[in-house]
């Protein structure tokens, strides 16, 4: 195995189509427990933190650029992106130690393509784009259009992830995300939620619900969003009927495994009710301007 | 396996090793540099007793391929003292009993430093949130935590 450092796209680009079966990485937080667990080494390792480009934050004209293998902890402690998007960042807050927070990447986390990835679900419901190197060029989709199924992705052989894009909340948008584990700290989803949501006049006017580690990939859950839109809110509360009808809907979306870290059933339950506390959270930092 | 000749500072000394491409940080500290106060624990990122400071950041170097080590700075448990004194964190672990086996602490000393060099008055759950990534089998943490908080404050004695 061949250890190797681009510090451009381009020739990240030529060394993945010169080595078939490479594997790019950044923090390889992933890569290295697989390969410990028996994968088989690729012939060559593309490290893809020398690649500036793949290691920026910029925040220009309303809109959010973030390489795919800047290490999470860069966004976790960068104020002005944790304060527009506190979900976002709780999400990559939850991945692992500190440690890892320090290695660990959006993109890592995201190609890894494993049904729990916490950051995925919040991603997905700020809509953020993901800037691909292709063979010979760049295209640009929405993360939702990654994952395929566990370890698979919609990334050709020699693709790779350049960056994300996100842009700007308004004020009167928020977003959470909260995931259960069996411990406190340190464990893997068994049911993640993030919500994004619009409240204008003390009624939701838009929501976006993702769910994370109950099905192959994340999942949008379309009835879930529409049971928040045109739901009063109350004193900073959400209408009870509305939260009900949202976490039936949360529920039914669920396509879980069933495991040591929770069965069925219980990720189900749990799916409603994180997503009902995920709701109440973004709608008290809506309405706070968070 | 092609080995790749890398050169670094570690504990502020200049130093060069040669070490295959698949090598990991860990090895190639403890089996290149005779550094053996990092340990393997799980070799997979979750224990932490493998921790050192690269260019200021906490890392677990069972993760890094010691090529990415080229051009860095280095810092493990050997390089925290200052000649024969010990840090303040090594002295209060010894005097507060915050080890048994002693597997962990090099990892659990070094996360700490990361910590107090960021945060040099930490509360009781910033601790604990920091040192999150080191697991210790033997004594549990409330003694390890109220050694950190010793050091802290002997630390912030001795910068007034």
């Amino acid at each position: 195995m061949r250890y190797t450092s681009p510090t451009t796209v381009d020739e990240a680009r030529s060394l993945l189509a010169e080595h078939p079966g490479s594997r790019v990485f950044a923090g390889a937080t992933d890569l290295v427990p697989q390969m410990r667990s028996g994968r088989p080494a690729p012939p060559v390792l593309v490290d893809l933190k020398k690649i500036a480009q793949l290691m920026s934050v910029t925040h220009e004209n309303g809109q959010w650029t973030i390489g795919a293998a800047t290490p999470t902890a860069n966004l976790t402690r960068n104020h002005d992106f944790t304060a527009m998007f506190p979900g976002l960042s709780e999400a990559m807050g939850l991945i692992g130690s500190d440690q890892i927070q320090n290695r660990s990447s959006l993109g890592g986390n995201l190609a890894n393509a494993s049904p729990a990835a916490d950051s995925v679900p919040a991603m997905i419901a700020n809509g953020v784009q993901a800037v691909i190197a292709t063979a010979d060029g760049t295209r640009t989709v929405p993360v939702a259009e990654i994952v395929t199924g566990p370890g698979r992705t919609s990334l050709a052989d020699g693709e790779f992830i350049v960056e994300f894009t996100l842009a700007d909340t308004p004020a009167d948008t928020s977003d959470a995300y909260l995931r259960m584990i069996p411990r406190t700290e340190m464990d893997i989803a068994i049911v993640g939620s993030a919500v994004r949501l619009t409240v204008s006049d003390n009624i939701i006017t838009d929501a976006t619900v993702v769910l994370g580690a109950v099905a192959p990939t994340a999942v949008t859950v379309p009835d879930a969003g529409a049971a928040l839109i045109g739901a009063a809110i109350n004193a900073g509360q959400i209408d009870d009927s509305a939260l009900n009808t949202l976490a039936d809907a949360a529920s039914a979306a669920c396509d879980p495994i069933d495991d040591k870290r929770g069965t069925v059933a219980y990720r189900r339950r749990v799916a409603g009710v994180l997503t009902r506390r995920a709701a109440a959270t973004a709608v008290e930092r809506a309405q706070n301007g968070a | 396996m092609s080995r790749t000749h890398i050169t670094c500072t570690v504990n502020g000394d200049p130093v060069d090793f040669l070490a295959s491409d698949g090598t990991s940080l860990l090895d190639a500290l403890r089996d290149e540099l005779g550094l053996t106060g990092a340990k393997e624990g799980c070799g997979t990122g979750d224990c932490g007793a493998c921790s050192v400071l690269i260019d200021g950041r906490l890392n677990c170097s069972c993760l890094v391929f010691a090529p990415e080590a080229e051009g860095t700075e280095i810092v493990t448990v050997e390089g925290i003292a200052d000649d024969d004194r010990l840090h303040p964190l090594q002295q209060t672990f010894l005097e507060g009993a915050a080890l048994q086996c002693g597997i962990c602490t090099p990892g659990v000393l070094i996360a700490a430093k990361a910590l107090l060099d960021a945060n040099p008055d930490p509360t009781e759950t910033e601790i604990r949130y920091a040192l999150a990534g080191n697991l210790c089998r033997c004594t549990g943490y409330d003694k390890i935590v109220r050694s950190v908080q010793e050091a802290a404050v002997q630390l912030k004695g001795a910068a007034r």
